[in-house]
């Protein structure tokens, strides 16, 4: 293999959960057992580590294992590391690890994400709550006119989409029925119990068009995807899936600025520096911490025009594991817990290597896309198993 | 609403922003080279980075081009449900804000309603809000 290339070797999760007790270095311990077993590596191999959004002092729930801490903690002698909230998005960790690994900065990346933000909520003497008696940066812009969360500003690009494009509650519906479908079949899921579509329709409205079940929820879990080297793929005993593309765009760094959300610039780019089209794409793993951000991502990558997201969602026929385009294959955001971002890029390489158990999609996969993001943050990477 | 907003934190670059409208008045800055408005405030144009920029009024007036219901009560005695919308700012091509629309019920508004600046003051901020023209 070419060392200019980059590939996922191995990936890991923690068990995924609500409060949990085990702390979240050992949650991202588990994973990274795991991702290292899987891959046939030891820790000593290990020379690199890349993290999104690195240690969340003011609001540790968030983010609180960062990449100077787990650097120590594991003995790991580092050539290379990123711990940051200004890239990309969550998996631009990923991408950044890419690029290390394909520029001789290192040989094997340990990329994680460790979320703790509902055992933070059960234990705030431990995990004080985010106090704020004033905004500044960009929440001043939001915070005072009591649009304090993600769900607001997603869902003001939502209705857009409802009032322009005619997207219905029914359509928005099918990534919510798809992803609980799908996590029914993943053991590691949060929810593991179906949702009708009656259930959806009577569900309270958090913020319109969004009812209660477009809204992911916290989540306690830990996941980790090894990058490697091109020439490091000889010290690694598993499939090996090279990172065919990614892009990460943006064109203005705002929730309500931009007209449109950074994942269609990024959708767009992902296609310019690759021979492989839309058509190629075997299953697709797109944000859904809010439903209507996977919508937004199968229009940004070209599976659709612009505007038709809703109606290529229709019935949730085509993105079902038996389906044109199975989307969101372990159960999502919605389904699968509020893994931020890597959750996607693991179940991709899950599925190409045809390990999904009872969620694997029938024939060959090789190629998918795994996207990460919403509203100014975006992140695609296509993944390809030669 | 009934409970206090959290409020901005004022400083040398959006003061001029926040207590415009005790003159009434709703302020951006404009680039005095190439005329670009810049919003958020910044001491710099974002297309031609000239430092001459200075606060320029508007009229006050706007068009919602999107907006969202918010029912879920982020906060203890937060009242709900209200509108949340991104309303295009009239004579500030490219402008938007974050706003809420008061003084109409939360059905009555739409993508493409008229509407005008009303400030609420809390302490020395006074918070662009919108109604809808009649």
């Amino acid at each position: 293999m070419p060392a200019t290339d980059a590939y996922i070797t191995g990936i890991g999760q923690s068990e995924v959960g609500v409060r949990l007790q085990r702390s979240p270095l050992l949650l991202t311990v588990d994973a990274i057992r795991e991702a290292l077993t899987e891959a046939g590596l030891a820790i000593g191999q290990i020379d690199g580590v890349s993290t999104y959004p690195g240690r969340s002092a003011a609001y540790l729930g968030f983010s609180p294992i960062g990449a100077d801490e787990l650097i120590d903690a594991l003995g790991i002698r580092a050539r290379w590391h990123l711990g940051s909230l200004e890239i990309s998005s969550q998996l631009g960790a990923v991408a950044a690890a890419a690029m290390a690994v394909r520029t001789g900065q290192a040989r094997h990346v340990i990329c994680y994400r460790t979320v703790y933000e509902a055992a933070a909520m059960s234990r705030p003497e431990e995990y004080p709550p985010l106090v704020r008696d004033r905004v500044d940066g960009y929440s001043q812009w939001l915070t005072p006119f009591n649009a304090f969360s993600a769900a607001n500003w997603t869902a003001q690009y939502a209705m857009r989409h409802v009032k322009r494009f005619g997207l219905t509650r029914e359509q928005l519906a099918q990534i919510a029925l798809t992803d609980r479908a799908h996590a029914l079949l993943n053991p590691r899921a949060l929810v593991r119990e179906p949702l009708t579509m009656e259930q959806y329709l009577s569900a309270r409205m958090i913020s319109t068009p969004l009812c209660l079940y477009d809204c992911d929820r916290y989540t306690d879990a830990s996941t980790v995807l090894i990058v490697s080297a091109g020439d490091a793929i000889g010290e690694v005993d598993c499939t090996p899936i090279r990172i065919a593309a990614m892009a990460g765009t943006v064109e203005r760094h705002s929730w309500d600025q931009a007209e449109w959300m950074a994942c269609y610039p990024t959708g767009a780019d992902l296609w310019k520096s690759t021979d492989y089209k839309p058509a190629d794409v075997d299953t697709a793993q797109l944000y859904d911490g809010f439903s209507f951000q996977a919508i937004a991502w199968l229009e940004a990558l070209g599976f659709c025009a612009v505007g038709e997201g809703g109606r290529y969602v229709e019935g949730g026929k085509r993105i079902a594991l038996d389906g044109e385009l199975p989307l969101n294959t372990f159960g999502g955001q919605l389904g699968a817990g509020r893994l931020h971002g890597f959750g996607f890029a693991h179940e991709a390489v899950v599925q190409l290597r045809g390990l999904g158990d009872k969620r694997q999609i029938a024939g060959d996969p090789r190629v998918a896309v795994a996207a990460s993001g919403g509203g100014p943050l975006a992140t695609a990477l296509l993944l390809a198993r030669d | 609403m009934s409970v206090p907003r959290v409020l901005p934190r004022l400083d040398s670059e959006n003061r001029f922003f926040w207590t415009a409208g005790a003159e009434g008045q709703l302020r951006f800055l404009r680039c005095q080279e190439c005329a670009t408005f810049i919003h958020p405030p910044r001491p710099v144009c974002r297309r031609c980075l000239s430092e001459k920029v200075a606060p320029q009024a508007v009229p006050g007036t706007g068009t919602i081009d999107t907006y969202t219901v918010n029912y879920q009560q982020w906060r203890p005695g937060l009242e709900v449900p209200y509108v949340i919308a991104r309303v295009a700012i009239d004579g500030a091509p490219g402008v938007f804000l974050t706003t809420n629309i008061v003084g109409c019920a939360v059905e009555a508004v739409e993508i493409g309603d008229r509407v005008r600046v009303k400030f609420e003051q809390q302490g020395e901020v006074y918070l662009p809000l919108f109604e809808k023209i009649a």
